[in-house]
């Protein structure tokens, strides 16, 4: 019986370009170069990784995004998913976490699935909350930030490692998994792959294919606003000193003058 | 005044950092009722009292420690229903985090993560976030539901307040969901005596400038003259010199303490972005150029080999 998996992937802006805010406060796309979100490579590697262990698997990428969003389609699908969803559509603009979770769940549903991998948390918005509303969303078990994942009979195990634990997780599937950076490092795509991502079938979805209404999803609807964005100030030139010597010692005088010492 | 919800942190009831700074931010926006879950949820409630919660709602079973996540989702959510309350916070965790967003799914409501700094507003409680590797502050509201406000390590200072402290049995039916992800062993992480890296009020880290794990000592030993946390950069990590619980950036954890002091780092954005809204930066690094010393208020440009053990000696010096 053929494994399906879908890896739910983010277009992310370039963290080392200049990010900033748009008018409306959410954030603007049109000066930073995109990219697929670096911890969702994890999850395509992961989500290849366990296909090729399995009899019959097939992967699809999945993503949420404008037009641009492709690019990190292309990425996922040179790397070797076999297929990829794109949902688009202009009345997403600004839609928060939670609508994106509704939006992501209604298009697994649509995909059919029997496991779900993400990253931990995407690049830009940081928040590592998507997973765990998807399997709220699609009401099966979360495993999530796995360091280590494998599946085996409709069983998915892993190890979480927490701040006080480490810890050995089991659940059946369907699942949402989602790893993290140490779960191994992904791979880069072959010249092959990238040939091969050219042919590979891209499925356009907007909201109506997912029968989902405009006033459930973008900014307006958001269950969360932003009332201002002030850009941090400068920081204040700080005092540097080339050690001659004394290097070790004027920094504890400087310690000692902010009372740390 | 409206009652806050407040969610506990605990280990066998020992009550964590976080959520006493949690109790005294819930008490900017109303009077905090604390939600004690697990094993050892009565041993929180003098500390939880003695930081201002006026109620404590406890309850115990296996489940929590048992199953992952959703058994205190079930919980959080029979709290909410009984208390109807102004807000709910939550430690900005990993597992916070999760608790908190399937809560606020259940309860129509909507989240804010990471919040720095929180306030009471006309239109509810108004979060502080730091964003875009702290370049950027902004301030944030819910606008539908009970606010879920998931709030970072060392956003306030612990004031103690005591308070009544009334203790309640939290009545809870776990959904048919609760067991669907068991946790099949668990692995205590070793002490290192040091204080746990995100909560800590001085972190010292090191970076590729540390050169090999075995220099880490080096750091462990400055650190342990200031009685401060052990840090270590994606690119120390990667190179296998440190253990990944301690990397600090993008990928690894986020801290914000009073003073760090980062070894060897030449301060990548991916760094920059777990450290920036350090109270006070120092760096020691070699290259003069590396971009971390556009972010200092003390740097030295030196050899960490030479700079770090004449800190540390003249540190233990001066303590006497």
């Amino acid at each position: 019986m053929s494994l399906r998996i879908v890896v739910t992937v983010k277009y992310v802006p370039d963290a080392t370009g200049d990010r900033h805010f748009a008018d409306d406060l959410t954030v603007d796309r049109d000066d930073v170069d995109g990219l697929l979100s670096e911890l969702d490579e994890y999850a395509v590697e992961q989500a290849l990784q366990i296909a090729e262990d399995a009899d019959d698997a097939e992967v699809t990428v999945l993503t949420v995004g404008p037009e641009d969003a492709k690019d990190a389609l292309r990425k996922a699908l040179s790397m070797g998913a076999d297929k990829a969803i794109h949902v688009e559509d202009d009345d997403l603009h600004g839609t928060d976490a939670i609508g994106t979770s509704l939006v992501l769940a209604k298009a697994i549903e649509k995909a059919g699935y029997d496991l779900v991998i993400s990253g931990m948390a995407s690049t830009d918005g940081t928040m590592g909350v998507v997973p765990a509303l998807l399997a709220e969303r699609l009401g099966v078990p979360q495993v999530t930030l796995l360091s280590e994942v494998s599946v085996e009979d409709g069983t998915v195990t892993g190890r979480r490692d927490g701040d006080t634990a480490s810890e050995q997780l089991q659940a059946s599937l369907p699942a949402v998994v989602s790893v993290t950076d140490q779960s191994g490092e992904a791979r880069y795509p072959s010249f092959k792959g990238i040939m091969a991502a050219k042919k590979k079938p891209v499925e356009s979805w907007d909201l109506s294919d997912l029968d989902i209404d405009a006033d459930e999803v973008g900014l307006e609807n958001a269950y969360t606003t932003v009332d201002a964005a002030t850009e941090r100030p400068a920081r204040t030139a700080g005092t540097i000193v080339k050690d001659e010597g004394e290097g070790g010692k004027q920094l504890a005088e400087f310690l000692a003058s902010q009372k740390f010492i | 005044m409206a009652e806050v919800l407040v969610y506990v942190d605990h280990v066998d009831g020992a009550v964590r950092k976080p959520t006493l700074e949690l109790l005294t931010l819930a008490r900017r926006i109303g009077e905090p009722v604390a939600v004690a879950l697990g094993n050892g949820a009565a041993d929180t409630v003098a500390a939880l009292a003695e930081h201002g919660a006026v109620k404590v709602l406890t309850h115990e079973a296996a489940e929590y420690a048992d199953y992952l996540v959703v058994p205190k989702v079930d919980a959080l959510q029979a709290a909410v229903e009984a208390v109807s309350p102004a807000a709910v916070l939550v430690p900005s965790s990993a597992e916070g985090k999760e608790i908190a967003a399937r809560l606020a799914l259940r309860i129509g409501s909507g989240i804010i993560t990471d919040a720095v700094d929180l306030e009471a507003g006309d239109e509810g409680p108004v979060a502080t976030q730091s964003v875009f590797a702290a370049s950027y502050s902004t301030k944030s509201r819910v606008t539908k539901g009970t606010p879920v406000i998931m709030v970072k390590p060392n956003s306030a200072a612990v004031e103690a307040a005591p308070a009544a402290g009334a203790v309640e049995a939290l009545s809870v039916t776990f959904s048919d969901k609760a067991t669907g992800t068991k946790i099949t062993s668990r692995t205590a992480r070793e002490s290192t005596g040091r204080p746990e890296l995100t909560e800590a009020a001085i972190v010292v880290s090191g970076g590729r400038g540390v050169g090999g794990a075995d220099n880490f000592a080096l750091i462990e030993a400055l650190a342990d003259s200031l009685g401060a946390a052990v840090g270590a950069s994606r690119a120390a990590v990667d190179a296998g010199w440190y253990p990944h619980t301690n990397q600090v950036g993008q990928t690894g954890k986020s801290v914000s303490p009073q003073l760090y002091i980062a070894s060897g780092i030449s301060g990548a954005i991916q760094h920059r972005a777990g450290m920036q809204t350090s109270k006070t930066i120092v760096a020691v690094n070699k290259d003069a150029e590396a971009p971390i010393f556009e972010l200092v208020d003390y740097g030295v440009v030196g050899d960490l080999f030479d700079v770090v053990p004449q800190l540390t000696e003249e540190i233990k010096a001066r303590k006497g």
